[in-house]
């Protein structure tokens, strides 16, 4: 973060008009309430990253907010990284005794974390059996930020069981929700406007960090930001750019990361590299997990952001896109397609062949580049930051505390 | 004393109390494949669901204009790809219904129609199924107030975009209130018949409600500058 706990004040010119008072009016609700939020990790991906902001935020508009961390060995995050792969679709294997790991862990945890609240909000799978352990009073509320559509029979069916014992659960898509027998709402995550990621930068700061890349500016650039992994389809970029090339000459730039600890992403990079080989205008930047100002400078400089996918969770780098005025090309699936508006902000694509005729499109039509990027700002602005996810899990919380 | 003389000086007979709104978005676990069993699960649906897939699309869209307005016809013409249904579907307005279930019936007619005119059932082939939520409305006072034209303008332009809705929108919707709770109020409380007439028949179909607050402020202006007399209607 650039700014250490920027105060709710501080989100006033970023988000929407009247955003902020509202928010402080609804807060009013639920003042002094008590809101506990669970997951395992302090630092590093996405839920953790949101929960480092949104915490402060609610103590800052009068909610008693805590954060707990479930801690486990490097058996249970094994089990619970099995788990996580399973919930996603991929086959797994599972053991009693990886079972029993995995809710030993949580027992432990219960006796050692603070779980009394008005609202205790539990993230992902890693500490979904503290529900065993949970007080008579209060609210618990699992939060689920996983891709849920297709899940492992077994897995899902092991931890369905624990799920069944909270008061509602949380999907970040219809698609991902479940047959349970309890209400299970509906909150898309969303991006901080204030992070490093996503904070204003002038044209110095952008030319700083971009210098370094060896990136031209003399072209259009298109880029696409993700992690190489084959369902973010990198080379179906390659195959989109070479056919767009020809009609207009532009660059494509790939960046991304996580290759490093990850065999299958350090494969998926090699091929990117192997396919972009001896053309100068494509370049792969293999980013470390903290590139956060370099991500955000290369997305100012864009002409046009891509994020082809064939397989997405929510896909927040569409709105990170979006919310620096950019039109979007994402393929249709996922978050992505709750993300773009077609024809308004962007397009989405199911094919090499899609993602090429549009590309050529918004490359021919500046202008019509320029309004879109400018709606998806705004479609971001209104649905997308941080705020809105807090009124969100406010609302929540007055819900529960009044029914 | 004329209309744009008593817009600088009216003070009203009750205050404006703007409301805004938040809403919670539950998911039912129902989908739909194609055509056919949309119309099936509409038929079944809680008013709350067509409400949210219709109505409070404005809400999550206050700003961009541009797509189909509402959730039906977003996913025939994306998903299934079916662009006369589409289109068709595009141009149901949940304001002009007094309830969600006139909604409901307005679209089962649609889509009945639509049904038997064609032999095939379309259906998604690479899309996604639709899937069905339902809308929780939590209503939360804005702390603003407005006695004259001149405070309502001024808590309009910083309000949260959640009250146009509720009191532009939903007021017809839900409530039905035929011109919203804007017009009533600068008709009734104020007196200014024209100026609530003009309001009445802006709809979210111009831009959304962000466009909504920004032609209502210009007509506003216009009456306390003394220029409405020569604007245009806003239709």
């Amino acid at each position: 973060m650039s700014l250490i706990d920027p105060g709710i004040e501080a989100y006033r010119d970023v988000a929407p008009r009247g955003a902020v008072d509202f928010l402080l009016h609804l807060s009013e609700r639920v003042r002094g309430r008590h809101f506990v939020h669970v997951n395992s990790t302090r630092v590093g991906g996405g839920v953790a990253e949101i929960l480092r902001r949104l915490v402060p935020l609610m103590n800052d508009v009068g909610v008693k907010a805590e954060w707990e961390i479930l801690e486990g060995d490097r058996d249970f995050f094994s089990v619970t990284k099995s788990f996580h792969n399973a919930l996603q679709g991929e086959e797994q294997v599972f053991t009693e005794a990886m079972l029993e790991h995995y809710l030993a862990v949580n027992r432990t945890n219960a006796a050692r974390l603070s779980l009394r609240g008005d609202l205790v909000l539990i993230h992902d799978p890693q500490p979904a059996a503290l529900v065993e352990n949970r007080p008579s009073d209060g609210n618990w509320v699992w939060r689920c930020h996983i891709d849920l559509a297709a899940p492992q029979r077994r897995a899902w069916s092991f931890l369905r069981r624990y799920v069944l014992r909270y008061d509602a659960a949380v999907f970040s898509l219809p698609a991902f929700a479940q047959n349970l027998a309890i209400p299970q709402f509906l909150v898309y995550p969303s991006i901080d406007p204030l992070a490093d990621k996503n904070r204003e930068l002038d044209a110095s700061e952008i030319d700083s960090l971009l210098t370094p890349l060896g990136i031209p500016r003399d072209r259009p650039i298109v880029l696409q930001v993700s992690r190489f992994d084959r369902f973010k389809d990198p080379i179906g970029v390659i195959n989109a750019y070479r056919m767009v090339k020809p009609y207009r000459d532009c660059l494509l730039v790939l960046a991304g990361g996580g290759a490093d600890d990850d065999p299958e992403g350090a494969r998926v990079l090699a091929g990117v590299r192997e396919a972009a080989a001896r053309d100068r205008d494509i370049h792969v930047l293999d980013l470390p997990p903290d590139a956060h100002l370099t991500i955000n400078a290369l997305q100012r400089a864009a002409t046009i952001i891509l994020q082809k996918s064939t397989k997405e969770g929510f896909g927040l780098t569409v709105s990170e896109a979006m919310w620096k005025g950019k039109p979007v090309i994402g393929g249709a699936t996922g978050g992505i397609t709750t993300q773009i508006l077609p024809g308004v902000t962007g397009y989405t694509v199911s094919s090499v062949e899609g993602c090429a005729y549009w590309t050529r499109y918004l490359l021919a039509h500046p202008e019509a580049a320029l309004r879109m990027g400018e709606a998806g700002r705004e479609h971001v602005r209104q649905n997308f930051l941080i705020t809105r996810q807090l009124r969100e899990y406010i609302s929540l919380l007055a819900r529960l505390v009044t029914t | 004393m004329s209309e744009r003389a008593a817009a600088r000086t009216a003070v009203a007979t009750r205050p404006f109390t703007f409301t805004g709104c938040v809403e919670l978005r539950e998911i039912l676990g129902r989908r739909a494949r194609d055509e056919q069993e949309l119309m099936e699960e509409i038929e079944g649906l809680p008013a709350e669901s067509i409400y949210y897939h219709t109505s409070t699309v404005f809400l999550r869209r206050p700003l961009v204009a541009g797509s189909y307005p509402n959730d039906f016809a977003i996913w025939v013409g994306t998903q299934i790809r079916d662009q006369v249904l589409a289109e068709r579907l595009g141009m149901v307005d949940p304001f002009q219904f007094d309830s969600p279930e006139r909604v409901r019936e307005e679209i089962l007619s649609v889509l009945d129609d639509h049904l038997e005119g064609i032999s095939l059932v379309p259906r998604i082939v690479f899309g996604d199924p639709f899937f069905f939520v339902r809308s929780h409305i939590i209503e939360v006072p804005t702390g603003l107030e407005a006695r004259t034209l001149r405070e309502f303008r001024g808590a309009l332009a910083e309000v949260d975009v959640s009250a146009l809705y509720l009191h532009a929108l939903d007021a017809r919707a839900r409530w039905g209130v035929p011109g919203g709770h804007f017009a009533e109020w600068i008709g009734e409380a104020l007196g200014l018949t024209l100026l609530s007439e003009r309001v009445g028949r802006l709809n979210p179909y111009m831009g959304g409600l962000e466009r909504i607050r920004v032609m209502m402020l210009a007509l506003i202006d216009a009456e306390l500058d003394g220029a409405f007399a020569t604007e245009r209607s806003p239709r």
